[in-house]
């Protein structure tokens, strides 16, 4: 992230000319606080005091209503040794397995194939773009019809071809996949943008120049498009990462987690235990192991980001 | 080859490519129009044996008889209040803070914005449990103030803000100021009408963000009947009395349309609502 050093620029003034800025210095130092003052305060308040409390209260029993008592990692291996939870973390692994490089090669596909030269290409990126903005319930509700025995893939599946299909949302096997369809109809149109503002800036002449020389569409690809596009790449996988880790509504409307937990994710075990079970604690640990393995993921990406993008070219 | 069968060649091409566009395009939107298909029919035309696109009649008064259903124009009521209050706050507060991080110099400014990205990090699930409590302590259970304020301050807008201020040049500010206006003033007059655009921008990506937000409204608000929002109301919808699909379809479409006009109004930005959008959504 770029953040501009205003302290000590290149080439820095002799002692007289920061003597003379002090003054200004303070005067904007006390504008800055009022300045400041609404966001420092709701950032503290609502981000980084809940962010400590969440530790805090993950390390005591603390049911809603009644006594708390101080556990210390009591709760964390009480996770590790709770099946469902751990079945809940593999359910939310899988997930991120079939969703994330589904995604990015659904978006990355389109993006290319609707490339510059494609006539209407911004119909397109509207089009994919409105279900990442509708509110995802009212999709998950759509998406829930069109799985239903007697829904539109039942009834077209029965109709034209005269094939029984499986009661998806019901069947342990079908479940996962059906929630990985729908939210890839959801959420590849973000992809879709990244990846399509990024090809727009790949000039055209060298790839013309490529084909003149004999490149085949692939080779163009590989060698003058993709290394361009890293940096997009790397946003949108770990941005898509970080997300769907974080899958919600879309078990919890379409299967409620089931059949049994074959679909519950992490964060509807942050909810089960949090307001159905009313264990705070647990579920203050849970969130904590969420975040926890978002910040490891993270870091690998940053980590093995120089092996493989891209940033002066 | 001659040059003649390859421009032939490339006719063939551009027109299967363009064919599976469309096939695509259709595919893609089948699910939205299949709801708006369901959400015109009577009910007990809902399941067919053959999928039809419309049914024996187009029942547009469906979409009235979902608010008898359920308290549809409260849930709306509830969340445009929310979002245009939430939406608010945000702007405001993101655009001050932008200001100071782009333009006055003050001690540890920099350790200042690291520590406003980092709260960037922090997912949402996270925060609800502590939330939850911290809304206990304030007596906020249940309260439209729970549904505004606790994520209406995030370091988006005032990244994204700040990223636009920082394009704007000094001389345009250092001229008002030669005329004896404070940064207040500098702000006020001149670069918030430069920041319209981005503004706008941040508007329509966290009013849209507040709209569709599900899991801390499912959380805090306990009379779903009275301060419930339309994404609340829609999960209420489900098993209530046998699921009314065509009524819910209805319902769902109407929860779409607000945002689908911010998205074809807005569509020259979207790539730069991205950031706003990507991990904003709470």
């Amino acid at each position: 992230m770029a953040t501009d050093t205003t302290f000590a620029p290149p080439g820095a003034p002799p002692r007289a000319a920061r003597a003379g800025r002090r003054p200004a210095l303070r005067r904007d130092g006390r504008y800055a606080s009022v300045f400041l003052a609404p966001s420092l305060g709701g950032l503290a308040l609502f981000t980084l005091f809940p962010t400590a409390m969440a530790l805090g209260i993950s390390l005591f029993d603390w049911p809603v209503f009644g006594t708390r008592s101080f556990l210390g990692f009591g709760n964390y291996s009480h996770l590790l040794h709770d099946p469902v939870f751990r079945r809940v973390v593999l359910n939310t692994v899988l997930f991120v397995v079939l969703y994330v490089p589904l995604n990015v090669v659904v978006s990355l596909g389109l993006a290319v194939w609707l490339g510059p030269q494609i006539r209407g290409r911004q119909v397109f990126r509207v089009l994919f773009f409105i279900p990442v903005m509708t509110p995802m319930v009212a999709n998950v509700m759509v998406w829930r019809l069109l799985f239903q025995p007697g829904g539109l893939i039942d009834g077209g599946l029965q109709a034209w071809f005269g094939i029984d299909a499986p009661n998806f949302l019901g069947s342990s096997n079908w479940a996962m996949p059906a929630i990985v369809a729908m939210s890839i109809w959801q959420g590849f149109g973000y992809n879709f943008l990244v990846f399509s503002a990024a090809i727009d800036q790949v000039p055209q002449s060298q790839l013309e120049s490529a084909q003149i020389d004999g490149a085949g569409p692939w080779q163009r690809f590989r060698y003058i498009t993709w290394p361009m596009i890293t940096p997009s790449m790397f946003f949108a996988t770990t941005m898509t990462l970080i997300t769907s880790f974080q899958v919600f509504a879309q078990p919890f409307i379409l299967t409620q987690g089931g059949p049994g937990v074959a679909t519950q994710t992490i964060v509807m075990y942050v909810y089960n235990q949090g307001w159905q079970f009313l264990q705070m604690g647990l579920a203050s640990a849970a969130g904590w192991v969420l975040f926890v393995i978002i910040m490891g993921i993270t870091a690998i990406q940053f980590f093995g980001q120089k092996r493989w993008v891209n940033y002066d070219v | 080859m001659t040059s003649e069968t390859n421009s032939a060649v490339r006719k063939v091409r551009s027109g299967v490519s363009h064919t599976l566009l469309i096939i695509v395009a259709i595919v893609f939107l089948g699910p939205l129009v299949y709801a708006v298909s369901t959400s015109l029919k009577p009910a007990d035309e809902v399941f067919t044996p053959t999928p039809h696109l419309f049914g024996s009649e187009i029942r547009w008064k469906n979409y009235a008889d979902a608010f008898t259903f359920a308290p549809f124009d409260r849930y709306f009521l509830n969340s445009l209040f929310v979002a245009v209050a939430g939406t608010l706050v945000v702007v405001a507060a993101s655009s001050l803070s932008a200001y100071a991080f782009a333009r006055l110099k003050f001690r540890g400014r920099e350790q200042l914005f690291v520590l406003f990205l980092g709260t960037l990090m922090v997912p949402q699930e996270v925060l609800i449990v502590p939330m939850y409590w911290l809304m206990q302590s304030l007596g906020w259970v249940d309260s439209y103030w729970a549904l505004i304020l606790p994520w209406a301050f995030t370091a988006f807008g005032t990244f994204l803000l700040r990223q636009f201020f920082l394009t704007v040049p000094a001389e345009l500010e250092e001229a008002a100021r030669v005329d004896g206006c404070g940064p207040f003033g500098s702000f006020f007059r001149i670069m918030l009408p430069l920041a319209r655009p981005a503004i706008a921008v941040l508007t329509v990506f966290t009013f849209i963000s507040f709209w569709g937000s599900f899991l801390w409204p499912l959380i805090i608000i306990n009379s779903v009947e009275d301060k419930g929002t339309v994404p609340l109301g829609l999960a209420q919808f489900v098993g209530q009395q046998g699921t009314q699909w065509n009524l819910m379809m209805a319902a769902s479409v109407m929860a779409m349309i607000p945002t689908v006009l911010l998205v074809v109004l807005l569509q020259k930005h979207l790539v730069r609502g991205l950031l706003v959008t990507g991990l904003g959504g709470r």
